[in-house]
């Protein structure tokens, strides 16, 4: 091995790795930054989330977890994500359709709308329920007459939340069905099949490892959400607590370990959220 | 290349659903954001110019403004730099490992803010390990400080940073490297000359995208910032404070002006990207 001789091109391409290469010393000192932040901002707060929360032992985790408290919040956690999910993942698709496959005046407008959500504080995201179903808002007499509640109850939370992960889908499929373009389902529509034929038989296993993945971002965030929660929930104990907030009341009460349970819930939630956002990445690069 | 955007047109008519699903995208996207959005124009509309001034000119308020804009700033400054440095290493130094730190780059996004937010208040809170660290060797208190928003901001922004420059860094052409260097150029000269000026359109996506996010965040930063009015007091946070005392219309005043402030700098970093890809000819 040694004794053989190099070809021209192998010194050639020697050189250009060589040229390419880094000093070792740069490696190392870059590589060490890298690992240094990573640990101290991403697996750190993992650790402190999951030592705090047993803190006290397991079984006061677990009863902090079993609190009826804890239980309502997971409950309405659930109910907000399974209602504005599905929601939003139909806008997605409907969206990314009509942009993906046709011209229309007005399109580029249309698509930074979308992205609208995103540029907004969270904050601003629940303030602006608050103008319009709050006490002193637009139909906040008509409500109040009719004993509609909106904010401080389920369906103000509903709404911001649906406010907030309005973009998720859309933004996925969008650049995705772009890219794919449209000569598949051109064929299939030639060939006689429906609308609906094309869209179930030709779109959908097309895109179905992006549209899961802007499915599986937009219920991150739904589950996740606090800011615009936060705003319209009013924070009633059991009833209009979502998680997040629950993580909050626990914790703006010293309750730390039940405040550390909830959050290591939530943590869980967001490390399976990335391993299937993994996951879906490689599927996608496979497909 | 314009043309042969335009060439789908002709194909049109065999597409079907085109009223469907814009129609039914349009009412969907008014009901849910346009708006809720609107009412914030309109609601402001009902205040006059000098309450407008009054709410706006509140010492206190101003010092919010101030506080997030700065913390914001700091933030997205800071990730910039090691955000780029893990993109630079994520791509270029495949270590043990490099995949399951590069899946965990996206723990900001996945985390809920509120999450992020009591962590970190923990650890660097004056009695806790890291914080009596820091107190201890450099006399600095992180928590209840601006310096605490800024922390929880820069670890809200890393992703933004990381995931911009990572797919350009990626793409880049080797060759271009290979020819500095066979000019004779050392690395810091290629490095200076030739990667960083391609990558930099990149970098300020990403440090424009985390600053439009720093500004508006709330849930990670209000459990560290200790909101101290005048010291660490952020504008989201004003905002909650005016609505729990019934002060709509100061909340709705502070919301669009943040709101403003925020698209017109989103504007001004847009056309000042524009202008860096214009010079450096990748139109």
């Amino acid at each position: 091995m040694t004794t053989q001789t190099l070809t021209q091109p192998q010194i050639i391409g020697q050189a250009q790795a060589k040229a390419l290469q880094d000093e070792s010393w740069v490696k190392r000192l870059l590589i060490g930054v890298t690992l240094g932040f990573s640990g101290l901002f991403l697996i750190l707060p993992l650790i402190v989330v999951m030592v705090s929360a047993l803190a006290k032992g397991l079984s006061a985790y677990w009863a902090a977890l079993a609190s009826p408290d804890a239980l309502s919040a997971m409950a309405l956690t659930l109910l907000t994500a399974i209602i504005t999910v599905p929601l939003n993942t139909l806008f997605g698709i409907a969206a990314a359709w009509a942009i993906t496959h046709f011209d229309f005046t007005g399109k580029s407008l249309l698509t930074t709308l979308i992205d609208l959500p995103f540029s907004v504080s969270p904050v601003i995201s629940g303030l602006v329920f608050v103008l319009l179903f709050g006490a002193q808002g637009w139909f906040g007499g008509w409500l109040s007459a009719h004993d509609i509640h909106i904010i401080f109850a389920v369906p103000g939370i509903i709404l911001a939340t649906l406010f907030v992960t309005f973009p998720f889908v859309a933004r996925e499929l969008i650049p995705f069905m772009q890219e794919l373009g449209q000569q598949e389902e051109e064929a299939a529509l030639s060939l006689g099949a429906s609308g609906w034929q094309t869209f179930y038989r030709i779109t959908l296993p097309n895109i179905k490892w992006s549209l899961l993945y802007g499915v599986l971002l937009c219920n991150a965030r739904a589950m996740g959400e606090f800011g615009a929660v936060s705003v319209v929930s009013g924070h009633i104990r059991g009833l209009t607590n979502t998680l997040p907030l629950h993580v909050e009341a626990s914790y703006n009460e010293y309750d730390f370990v039940s405040a550390f349970a909830s959050a290591s819930v939530l943590a869980g939630l967001a490390l399976i959220t990335l391993i299937l956002k993994t996951y879906l990445e490689w599927r996608q690069a496979k497909a | 290349m314009y043309i042969s955007a335009k060439t789908p047109m002709l194909q049109h008519s065999i597409m079907p659903g085109f009223r469907l699903t814009l129609g039914y995208s349009l009412f969907y996207l008014c009901l849910v954001v346009l708006i809720p959005l609107s009412t914030l124009i309109f609601k402001s509309f009902q205040l006059s110019w000098d309450d407008y001034i009054n709410i706006i000119t509140n010492a206190r308020v101003l010092a919010a403004f101030k506080v997030s804009f700065l913390t914001a700033l700091a933030a997205a400054l800071i990730a910039s730099v090691f955000g780029f440095i893990m993109a630079w290493v994520l791509v270029r130094y495949p270590f043990y490992g490099h995949r399951l730190l590069d899946a965990l780059v996206d723990l900001p996004f996945a985390l809920p803010t509120a999450v992020a937010g009591v962590v970190l208040a923990t650890i660097y809170q004056p009695n806790a390990f890291i914080g009596r660290l820091l107190n201890d060797m450099f006399a600095i208190q992180v928590a209840y400080k601006p310096l605490g928003i800024v922390v929880a901001l820069v670890f809200i922004s890393l992703p933004f940073v990381v995931r911009t420059c990572q797919p350009v860094l990626q793409e880049f052409d080797a060759s271009m490297e290979e020819a500095a260097s066979s000019l004779g150029a050392s690395r810091l000269q290629t490095f200076s000359k030739i990667i960083f000026p391609n990558l930099f359109p990149a970098l300020l996506t990403g440090f424009a995208l985390a600053f439009s996010r720093s500004v508006g965040e709330y849930g990670s930063v209000i459990f560290i910032a200790g909101n101290l009015p005048y010291v660490s007091e952020i504008v989201p946070l004003m905002i909650i404070t005016k609505l729990e005392q019934y002060d709509i219309a100061g909340a709705t005043a502070i919301a669009l002006t943040m709101l403003v402030i925020s698209f017109v700098l989103l504007l001004v970093i847009n056309l000042f990207q524009r202008w860096v890809r214009q010079r450096s000819g990748q139109l």
